[in-house]
């Protein structure tokens, strides 16, 4: 039989799944354990119950200065921002994005502009936002805002465009306005790809959220990180990567619940990822 | 003037780009007709549907309703089902059928609660169980077979109770015995709502089996040199009567027919 029509079983594809994380977590012990060897006391490689026991400090011990537990201090501080940064790209990306791709002269008139805003690395513009609002919270909640909005703008507007032409003309057939177009036919039938340009806009957010409080914050996942990387505290770093990771991971697949909860009818026609 | 024609097409043209897709259009369609449109793939028979619906508009001369030139965009006078996307995906069967008076009730939010809503699902029970969906009313299309879909799309299309049906290769997607169910059902709502329906169709026996007037688009010039001057035009226009009292021969007639005029065309 070929390769490609042979399919792996429920059992087979975890162990296969599972394979490449196992390799990577016994290459970390065997390299750990080795440079411990030379130096007890190496910062570089931690051992698995260091990283463990210092995210337990992390997440149970309360900070001796300020008295916080300081893991869940910043994790809800990084997800508030987060939080309000895709809220306002997620409302930007359905107003703007179903004006631009449902109403030609909109889209004649913003879909250049948008296109052109989403190429300016959004980084460089980090420094202009600092100076316009200042290194608070509402800073970095901008920065999220300018590196997902555009994006999510282009993609909101893309499906829209991409919903068959029948359907807008069957909608108009059946005695539609444009407003109520917008609002049965159009934003219900989107709203499935705005979860999915979420869950790809979520990528680049997480960059620009770890980015903004490395670099001017005094709370947060990304500023901890940062923070004690001054102490070479790997085994700090290393758990902090991970829990971020999970979240990430979290997030992604409760929208992925949520989608196939809330619309069915677009998961019936097969589709994956 | 005693009859007024329901449809005049007067002297239409289409042109895409500066090739000919239709050209010297003219006909007067009687109220009350069904007529079917065939023709090769690529003749224009979709484009002509198309114009009807105001989805586009024609390069030269006018199409008249009743008299008066057609709206400049797709109307609820004009009801149309295509060959695929006639319905919601989104909605379930007995909303894709609410959808239409929701529009007509609710401005704002396109959508009726409470009540409205359960008036609005009584009204539509009938058509339900005129289409036999009434078991499958709560399911989305998706879950539908290939005919529920077309049955449902024309039942959506005629709660606006149309002047005119467009159909488009309605039932091109369908397998024959429920094609010839479809037919049934199209047949039996025209007598009772007597419509004035326009079919395209690449089916040249269903054209005959249920048209009372056929249309044949073809190209009748051709010039070798340069295959976009001259578009397709309608070849032959066959008032039929009622529908069914063709039979089959008639069609393989037609179609020896066409060949040997297009004999000397080049290419043909």
């Amino acid at each position: 039989m070929r390769l490609i029509n042979r399919k792996p079983s429920r059992i087979t594809a975890f162990a296969l799944g599972a394979a490449p994380f196992v390799a990577v977590i016994v290459a970390y012990a065997v390299a750990s354990h080795y440079r411990r060897l030379d130096n007890p006391a190496d910062k570089l490689l931690p051992s698995l119950p260091d990283m463990a026991s210092a995210f337990g400090r992390m997440a149970f011990t309360p900070d001796r200065r300020s008295g916080d537990l300081l893991l869940w201090m910043d994790t809800l501080d990084s997800l508030e921002r987060l939080a309000a940064g895709m809220g306002i790209s997620i409302l930007l990306a359905l107003s703007l994005g179903i004006l631009i791709g449902f109403i030609p002269h909109v889209r004649a008139s913003m879909a250049p502009f948008v296109a052109t805003f989403s190429l300016i690395p959004p980084i460089t513009v980090l420094p202009i936002l600092f100076i316009i609002f200042g290194l608070g919270e509402l800073s970095k909640v901008m920065l999220i805002v300018v590196g997902t909005a555009p994006v999510m703008i282009r993609s909101v507007a893309q499906a829209v465009m991409e919903l068959p032409r029948e359907l807008i003309i069957k909608a108009e057939t059946l005695g539609a306005s444009v407003w109520q177009m917008m609002m049965r036919v159009v934003l219900p039938q989107i709203l499935p790809k705005l979860i999915t340009a979420i869950r790809l806009g979520l990528v680049p957010a997480w960059i620009f959220l770890i980015s903004a409080e490395a670099i001017a914050s005094t709370s947060g996942l990304g500023y901890r990180i940062f923070l004690v990387r001054r102490y070479l505290a790997m085994d700090v770093i290393l758990p902090y990567v991970i829990w971020i990771t999970l979240l990430a991971f979290i997030l992604d697949r409760l929208l992925l619940l949520a989608s196939r909860k809330a619309f069915p009818w677009h998961h019936m026609q097969g589709e994956s990822l | 003037m005693s009859a007024q024609p329901k449809v005049s097409v007067q002297n239409v043209a289409k042109i895409y780009a500066g090739t000919v897709v239709l050209e010297r259009l003219d006909l007067d369609i009687a109220a009350g007709s069904l007529c079917t449109i065939v023709g090769a793939s690529g003749c224009g028979k979709s484009t002509f549907l198309r114009m009807l619906l105001s989805q586009e508009t024609p390069s030269r001369g006018r199409i008249l309703i009743d008299g008066e030139p057609l709206p400049t965009e797709p109307t609820p006078d004009r009801g149309i089902v295509f060959q695929r996307y006639s319905v919601f995906p989104h909605l379930t069967v007995e909303e894709n059928l609410i959808l239409s008076a929701e529009f007509d009730a609710a401005p704002f939010s396109g959508k009726l609660r409470g009540a409205a809503r359960t008036k609005a699902r009584e009204e539509i029970a009938e058509t339900l169980d005129r289409i036999g969906l009434s078991p499958a009313r709560d399911r989305y299309p998706a879950q539908l077979s290939g005919g529920m879909q077309q049955r449902l799309a024309i039942a959506q299309a005629l709660l606006k109770k149309p002047k005119i049906l467009l159909l488009d290769e309605p039932f091109g997607a369908l397998d024959p015995g429920i094609r010839a169910d479809m037919q049934e059902l199209l047949l039996e709502l025209w007598r009772e709502l007597s419509m004035t329906i326009f079919m395209v169709t690449h089916d040249i026996h269903e054209a005959f089996k249920l048209g009372t007037r056929v249309l044949v688009f073809d190209k009748i010039r051709h010039d070798p040199d340069a295959p976009d001057r001259w578009g397709a035009t309608i070849t032959y226009d066959l008032p039929l009567g009622r529908p069914g009292a063709q039979t089959i021969p008639d069609a393989k007639a037609l179609f020896a027919l066409k060949n040997t005029t297009r004999g000397d065309a080049p290419n043909a």
